[in-house]
């Protein structure tokens, strides 16, 4: 499609006299977040160095000793052994580790144990998971509901796990939705699992940099991290597995990671990722204090400026992440407004990005019991460490024009 | 932005030109090929991936956008329609008409666009620069010409067209393609339906409309074989009628005419295949203004057809509506129901409307 003279209705140019913002806005935080300066310092350190981890020459035992400090550094922050860090490539892989083989695992030891309950909003590395395992392996799967702000409660977990507790093999509820934001109790619901002795995983991968996050305070088996939405690189992060847990390896080989994650270790990003977890951990508290105002600015503006517009998921507060605000705009496409704010150099989502390309109807919003043309309607914006209050203002600035356009342009 | 490389050079042109250009692909068929339902092709598709790098190598924003629904209901169901009815329909022109140059440019035209700009070979009309009335001119490369499935667009609609390769080759398309770094340049053309994978047409309709079985006969109402439906048949068409006798005098047989309603298929001799006069329903004049009497100009009657001479005359049909009557000055063969009527006057559309009916030069016996 083509404009003939440049964007006819481009960019918002006099903006009541609020500061021009500087360059392009970024609100994706949940989908990748800028490397913080002193991980890529480590990890371009990190790269010049020589040696494998697994190799028992000084030159590996360099290696190893990063690795090693990274894994304690690491389990420190979130309230673990070092011992229970098992680094993988990233959330996807841990997820996948953590669903099949614990799965595997626990059917392994009782051919009774095969059925799964699992959230409806999990993110789609557990949910495809799942299927897989339903499609594959033979398992039984009850999607547990979630309530229209896309809670699970502990009462509904304890009901499904009633159902027949010796047929269950695993638990598995993500700590904070990547899409609404929404905060599970997750110590409560690991509490119910650990009464029944069922293995309880959480994928923590949004809650990690903005909540505190604990392996042991949680209660939970296993939780998935992955490094680049706390401001490390893209394609490491780790499965906390607790100590005397059985996973069945999903990749097999060299036997790294007490067997159960084999492939030669990353040890420049295994660094960095140990570097962004200090930092992310050290200033948690400040700032999810500053996103959640700058978010509740943001949700302000927004619904200032489109007075129909909701927002999903628990209002602000304990029951939602800080850098979240996740709105349905009535009437309006999801992949319309993005493109619209795109062209503004606004980037934001219409919720996880592995659904970008065709638009689907979220199936996050399905589960909360969002009509399909609202699951449409959607979008997420997300705020990190690079957000600032110009970013914000220049989201208000050009919202309720966007709105209205993509309105015109209809479903 | 297809995948191919005309629609790449086409963007590459018109951003080189100095036009605002953000690259859509369209995803047209539900694709369920992950655990996902509904249509996740595009990221399995090799064509929306080719599309989206030549986005990248050009520079500009690229997105999907599902006209699955649309698509189905007015393109592969009007074409399934239509040969239930006996016609032959051209479902690249459908598209153009109700996707391309409509839906899309519709929802184009909402969200602050100007204009649809594709790759397809033709022109618009120089000595009439936009913005203002357009009119559709043929591609410099002639065997390339794509005016025919193009003319069915209103001058509205040509308003809001932009096709920056009509003075073009195809060769030099490709060329270009290297030139700019575009991967796609050596991708081979696309000749079938794009909604058919496999190309069997024949196959795809009997999956959608079933098995019905008739007669082919010949046109004194001889029964010379059977067939399995009656939508397997273009009436011009020679090969694969599975007769189950030679003709009396050992010439190759044609169909000359289906008829849905009997479900019979009549075969006969080439002359029956001879036309000198066509109806044809719902014109579009975008090159005149509606003629009020006989028009002279040059008729093409199929995609890739010979224009022929002919006069046309705007009438008044049975039904009330606006028919076109085209007496063509030599006879003609293989005039299919549902093909379009394309009118020219040298390589200038004037119009276009969709064939109805066709008066055989003489009744064969």
């Amino acid at each position: 499609m083509v404009n003939f003279d440049g964007m006819a209705d481009g960019p918002a140019s006099a903006s009541g006299g609020r500061p021009e913002p500087r360059g392009p806005v970024y609100l994706d935080h949940a989908a990748t977040s800028l490397m913080l300066p002193e991980a890529l310092a480590a990890m371009t350190e990190e790269l010049s160095q020589l040696g494998n981890p697994s190799s028992l020459h000084n030159a590996g035992r360099r290696a190893r000793r990063v690795v090693e400090e990274s894994r304690e550094q690491i389990a420190e922050a979130y309230e673990a052994r070092p011992s229970e860090v098992v680094f993988t490539s990233g959330g996807t892989e841990a997820d996948n580790l953590a669903v099949k083989g614990l799965f595997w695992a626990r059917r392994a030891a009782d051919p009774g144990r095969n059925r799964l309950l699992v959230t409806q909003t999990e993110h789609h590395a557990v949910l495809d998971s799942v299927h897989w395992l339903a499609d594959h392996e033979g398992a039984n799967v009850d999607w547990m509901p979630v309530s229209p702000t896309g809670r699970l409660s502990p009462a509904e977990l304890r009901g499904a796990i009633d159902l027949d507790p010796a047929s269950v093999a695993l638990i598995s509820v993500m700590w904070a939705n990547n899409e609404v934001g929404t905060v599970q109790p997750i110590a409560e619901l690991a509490q119910v699992a650990r009464e029944y002795q069922i293995p309880f995983h959480s994928d923590a991968v949004q809650a990690a940099g903005q909540l505190p996050v604990g392996l042991a305070s949680s209660g939970a088996t296993a939780l998935t991290i992955t490094a680049h939405k706390i401001g490390g690189p893209v394609g490491v992060g780790a499965l906390l597995l607790a100590r005397g847990t059985d996973a069945v390896p999903v990749l097999h080989g060299g036997g790294q990671e007490r067997d159960v994650r084999s492939g030669t270790l990353d040890a420049p990003a295994i660094r960095a990722f140990a570097v962004a977890v200090a930092i992310a951990c050290e200033r948690r508290a400040d700032e999810a204090k500053r996103l959640a105002a700058l978010r509740d600015d943001l949700i302000a503006q927004v619904t200032a400026a489109v007075p129909d517009a909701t927002l999903n998921g628990e209002p602000p507060g304990p029951g939602r992440l800080p850098g979240n605000a996740h709105f349905s705009f009535p009437g309006c496409e999801g992949d319309a407004l993005l493109m619209l704010l795109d062209a503004r150099d606004i980037a934001c989502s219409t919720g996880s990005a592995c659904t970008a390309g065709v638009a689907q109807p979220s199936h996050v919003l399905l589960a909360m019991g969002a009509d399909e043309a609202r699951a449409r309607g959607s979008l997420r914006f997300s705020l990190g460490s690079s957000t600032v209050q110009a970013d914000i203002d220049a989201l208000g600035d050009v919202i309720g024009e966007v709105v209205e356009r993509a309105r015109r342009a209809g479903r | 932005m297809s995948g191919g490389v005309d629609s790449a050079v086409a963007a590459a042109r018109a951003a080189q030109a100095g036009h605002d250009v953000t690259g859509v692909h369209l995803a047209l068929s539900r694709n369920p090929s992950s655990y996902r339902t509904g249509a996740r092709g595009c990221c399995t598709l090799e064509d929306a991936r080719d599309a989206r790098r030549a986005a990248d190598v050009i520079g500009i924003p690229f997105y999907v956008w599902d006209l699955a629904e649309r698509f189905h209901e007015d393109v592969v169901q009007d074409f399934v329609d239509e040969y239930a009815r006996g016609n032959t329909p051209n479902p690249c022109l459908r598209c153009n008409e109700k996707i391309k140059f409509a839906a899309v440019l519709d929802r184009a035209v909402a969200l602050g666009f100007d204009a649809v700009c594709t790759g397809h070979h033709a022109r618009l009309d120089p000595a009439l620069p936009a913005p203002g009335p357009r009119r559709l001119v043929r591609s410099v490369d002639g065997g390339k010409d794509q005016s025919y499935v193009l003319a069915v667009l209103t001058s509205q609609q040509l308003e809001r067209a932009m096709f920056p390769l009509g003075d073009i080759t195809k060769d030099q398309v490709r060329q270009e393609a290297a030139g700019r770094g575009l991967a796609v340049a050596a991708k081979p053309d696309s000749h079938d339906v794009c909604f058919i994978a496999d190309g069997d047409t024949r196959k795809f309709l009997r999956g959608q409309l079933g098995s019905a079985p008739g007669r082919i006969v010949e046109p004194d109402g001889t029964v010379v074989g059977d067939h399995d439906g009656s939508y397997g048949f273009t009436v011009g068409q020679r090969r694969g009628l599975g007769l189950s006798r030679p003709a009396p005098d050992g010439r190759p047989r044609y169909v000359l005419d289906i008829e849905p309603v009997s479900n019979t298929v009549t075969v006969g001799p080439a002359e029956g295949l001879d036309v000198l006069e066509i109806e044809a329903a719902r014109p579009v004049w975008s090159g005149c203004a509606p003629p009020s009497g006989p028009v002279e100009c040059l008729v093409q009657l199929r995609a890739h057809g010979e224009p022929q001479p002919a006069t046309c005359e705007p009438v008044t049909g049975d039904s009330g509506g606006d028919v076109l009557r085209i007496r063509l000055d030599r006879p003609a063969r293989g005039v299919a129901r549902g093909q379009a009527a394309v009118l020219y006057e040298g390589e200038t559309v004037l119009g276009s409307a969709t064939i109805t009916g066709a008066l055989q030069v003489r009744a064969v016996c």
